[in-house]
């Protein structure tokens, strides 16, 4: 496959789990918002929402208030903020119409349609009306879109290119979320928070990554930070912790490896292998904002080795 | 002055007929017949939907062209239109080998004049004209090339009018043997129609078209250099900005080959290479969608960044193959349209099957006077205007812009062509108003490799505008199916 084939096919659904993954993000904050709570616990949950992309200082830059209405319009259709919503899909809907003869016409169709749709349903004035059906939206095109290539796409490395797309922007993402509540959490606990709405923040976090029911099955147990921190960290058989990212990228590189891409692949290895053996108590101990920042660090990296081993055009073997 | 008998245009569905009680009445052709009755059945409200639904499809598979100057990437959609053209069987044999006639001609043409230039030495075209035209690559001279195929892809434009005794003749308007686009609408039409009516296909036989892009596949491969097995076949596109990137995409993707850009190309030891993930990978034959000036920075344009440079050498050298060849535009300029007669019978010995419409070339003084005397009645065209820009429409022009074009004429005769305005036919089309007539033309698209082939039918564009005859995309035109009927 052409170098920038596989560089188009790859950030098509880098965006797209982006898109995804910051419309659960501002759905939860959104369903936070409705209930009753302190002003500054929720302009605290808004702000943690801008920093985990690392975009508070943007919207300072370019908003007086945080209002909710604000920060929604911010990462949903503001197309100066390339995080936003709408940049994310016109991002993803752009390489996906520069290589759409590499994909399955059902898959370009899908990608091209939710981005015609969003418009409309912008233009129309959803945010306003009903911004949590936006939310909901967003995430099941994300949803029909992965579904479509599973069900359409060959084996290939178009389809290994768009999967590990998906699963290291997800890690990254997951990270960052987890990182940025329990800094959030870590800061309400200070000020001396109730239990309830404790229960409340942790219970949001695990409905953001559809994880709550699955908490709920394998803990069968009051919901607490560290078995939050655990779950969406190390539990292999859930789709989206990090060890579960990981373990897909690892694989997807295996099948995908060419002469210059091993040290890639024992980043990746290492990786994996560090987070199975650990634990949740190893990864406390050291503190929890330490550990992400470095795991954020090395999935990076990896997602560097990617671009230096296939998507930059490489030169003829001397 | 006399004023010209007003023509009425051919209409391809409706003829007279003179009943017993001679009263002329309208009458559906005999192939038409059932298309017709269909037509009378259906509400306007049915075909409006139906309308709007194809285009809500074209838009959500993204059938668009780029708009150009329209800043923010505006994409647009070809209008189409629901009601098809349709040729009978009999009659698309005879346009077949008209065509086929046609382009064996203009490839031994462009091989001739790239190399021993009898027609010039024979004096059938003037010397100058051929040699000291824009488009005459002196870098292909002696340059040999598989089956001596210059134009793998034509598309010659066919217009159908009434023009002296003849009813409804056609005519070739214009041959386009660089980057002939427009193939993509004729397969999305035909997807569309069936998607739209199925019930039209069952009652009646259209000869299917879908297989162009294996024609086109097994084309290509034929141009490969000698000695190469399984050769490996590209799209090279100048990008999605492009307006016609869709139809790169598309092709690419039917004929289950690479969509490449420029800058994924290399040459090494005069051997093109694509730079994939696995390494590089060799290429044999370049299916190019980018004009000759910008193929190779190192002949042609030098600030060209949607070629690849060396490409030149490795086609000098027979390594690689691109189609259509460089240097096919000395062939299609209109400076030497008026010529193919001359050229089918120059080297094949026949009589032309399709006319060429009568052109006056204003460089000859006699053309010349007669063009300047009668311009409010001719269509006067830039020798390299394409696109419907730099051309004048006598009868629908003001007196100022006549008198203007004179000028420019007059200071560059050379630089002009003339033909009368063709009462160019017309075919009942849905527009705002109903089912109206509306002028259309033709542009089959030929294949050229071992055999000449062509899918039946083409792309029939439309001119929506009441009363226009410019068909162009870029200036308000449709699209229609084009059916050829088997029997």
């Amino acid at each position: 496959m052409l170098s920038r084939t596989a560089d188009h096919l790859y950030w098509m659904s880098r965006y797209t789990e982006r898109a995804e993954n910051t419309a659960r993000m501002l759905d939860v904050n959104y369903q936070m918002s409705l209930l009753p709570q302190s002003a500054d616990v929720a302009q605290q949950a808004w702000r943690s929402l801008l920093e985990i992309s690392e975009l508070a200082q943007v919207f300072d830059a370019r908003y007086t208030l945080m209002t909710p209405s604000d920060v929604i319009h911010f990462m949903v259709d503001d197309m100066q903020n390339p995080s936003s919503i709408m940049c994310c899909l016109q991002a993803a809907r752009e390489n996906a119409r520069a290589v759409r003869g590499s994909m399955t016409t059902e898959l370009w169709e899908t990608i091209n349609t939710t981005w015609l749709e969003a418009q409309k349903k912008i233009r129309a004035g959803i945010l306003e009306t009903a911004p949590a059906e936006f939310f909901e939206w967003v995430k099941f095109r994300s949803h029909q879109t992965r579904g479509v290539q599973q069900g359409t796409m060959v084996r290939d490395e178009v389809y290994y290119f768009i999967r590990l797309g998906t699963f290291l922007e997800r890690a990254d993402n997951t990270a960052r979320l987890l990182d940025v509540k329990s800094l959030t959490a870590e800061h309400l606990r200070e000020q001396g928070n109730d239990p309830v709405d404790d229960f409340y923040y942790w219970a949001a976090i695990l409905r953001s990554v559809s994880a709550f029911e699955t908490y709920r099955k394998v803990y069968r147990d009051v919901i607490t930070p560290e078995r939050v921190a655990e779950l969406l960290i190390l539990r292999a058989d859930m789709p989206r912790s990090l060890v579960a990212c990981v373990n897909e990228v690892v694989d997807l590189l295996v099948k995908v490896r060419n002469a210059q891409s091993a040290k890639t692949i024992t980043q990746a290895r290492n990786l994996l292998a560090e987070l199975r053996d650990t634990n949740i108590d190893e990864i406390l101990e050291q503190n929890l904002h330490r550990f992400l920042t470095r795991f954020l660090e090395r999935i990076n990296a990896v997602g560097g080795g990617i671009s230096r081993d296939f998507l930059v055009p490489l030169e003829i073997a001397a | 002055m006399m004023v010209a008998e007003k023509i009425l245009p051919f209409d391809e569905m409706i003829h007279d007929e003179c009943s017993r009680d001679f009263k002329n009445q309208h009458i559906a052709r005999p192939h038409y017949k059932q298309f017709s009755q269909w037509l009378s059945q259906q509400s306007d409200t049915y075909l409006n939907a139906r309308r709007e639904e194809a285009d809500l499809v074209f838009r959500r598979v993204g059938i668009t062209f780029a708009v150009y100057g329209d800043g923010g990437g505006t994409e647009r959609t070809i209008p189409f239109d629901i009601v098809p053209r349709i040729f009978q069987a009999a009659e698309w044999s005879r346009l077949e080998k008209g065509l086929r006639q046609r382009v064996t001609a203009l490839n031994m043409f462009l091989h001739d004049v790239y190399h021993e230039q009898h027609i010039l030495k024979a004096g059938i075209i003037p010397v100058e004209q051929v040699l000291k035209n824009a488009q005459f690559r002196t870098e292909m001279l002696g340059v040999d090339i598989p089956m001596n195929i210059y134009a793998h892809i034509a598309g010659i434009d066919i217009v159908r009018a009434t023009h002296g005794e003849q009813e409804g003749e056609f005519f070739v308007l214009e041959d386009n043997l660089r980057v002939p686009s427009g193939v993509s609408y004729m397969l999305e039409n035909r997807k569309m129609m069936m998607r739209l009516f199925p019930e039209l296909f069952a009652k009646h036989r259209v000869a299917p078209v879908t297989h162009y892009p294996d024609l086109l596949l097994d084309t290509l491969r034929q141009a490969a250099p000698q000695g190469r097995m399984n050769p490996r076949v590209v799209v090279l596109t100048p990008g999605m900005y492009n307006s016609a990137y869709f139809e790169h995409a598309f092709l690419a993707q039917q004929m289950g080959v690479e969509l490449v850009e420029g800058k994924d190309l290399f040459i090494q030891d005069e051997c093109v290479y694509m730079r994939t993930t696995q390494g590089p990978s060799r290429i044999d034959v370049i299916y190019r969608r980018v004009d000759d000036d910008f193929l190779d920075p190192e002949v042609f344009r030098s600030d060209s960044v949607l070629g690849a440079y060396g490409l030149l050498r490795a086609y000098r050298a027979g390594n690689v193959a691109i189609c259509n060849a460089i240097g096919t535009g000395v062939a299609d300029d209109k400076s030497i349209y008026p010529y193919v007669p001359d050229m089918i019978r120059f080297y094949l010995d026949e009589d032309p099957m399709i006319a060429n419409v009568p052109t006056y070339m204003c460089r000859k003084p006699n053309d010349l006077s007669y063009v300047l005397a009668n311009m409010a009645e001719l269509v006067v065209k830039e020798v390299h205007g394409a696109g419907g820009y730099g051309m004048l429409v006598g009868p629908a022009s003001t007196q100022a812009e006549i008198a203007d074009f004179k000028e420019r004429v007059k200071a560059n005769p050379q630089g002009y062509i003339a033909q009368p305005t063709l009462a160019l036919s017309t075919c009942p089309t849905f527009v705002e108003s109903g089912v109206a007539p509306r002028h259309i033309d033709l542009r089959p698209f030929v294949l050229s490799g071992k055999d000449v082939r062509i899918a039946p039918g083409g792309l029939t564009r439309v001119a929506l505008k009441e009363g226009s005859l410019v068909v162009n995309s870029s200036q308000g035109g449709g699209t229609k199916d084009t059916w050829v009927l088997e029997h």
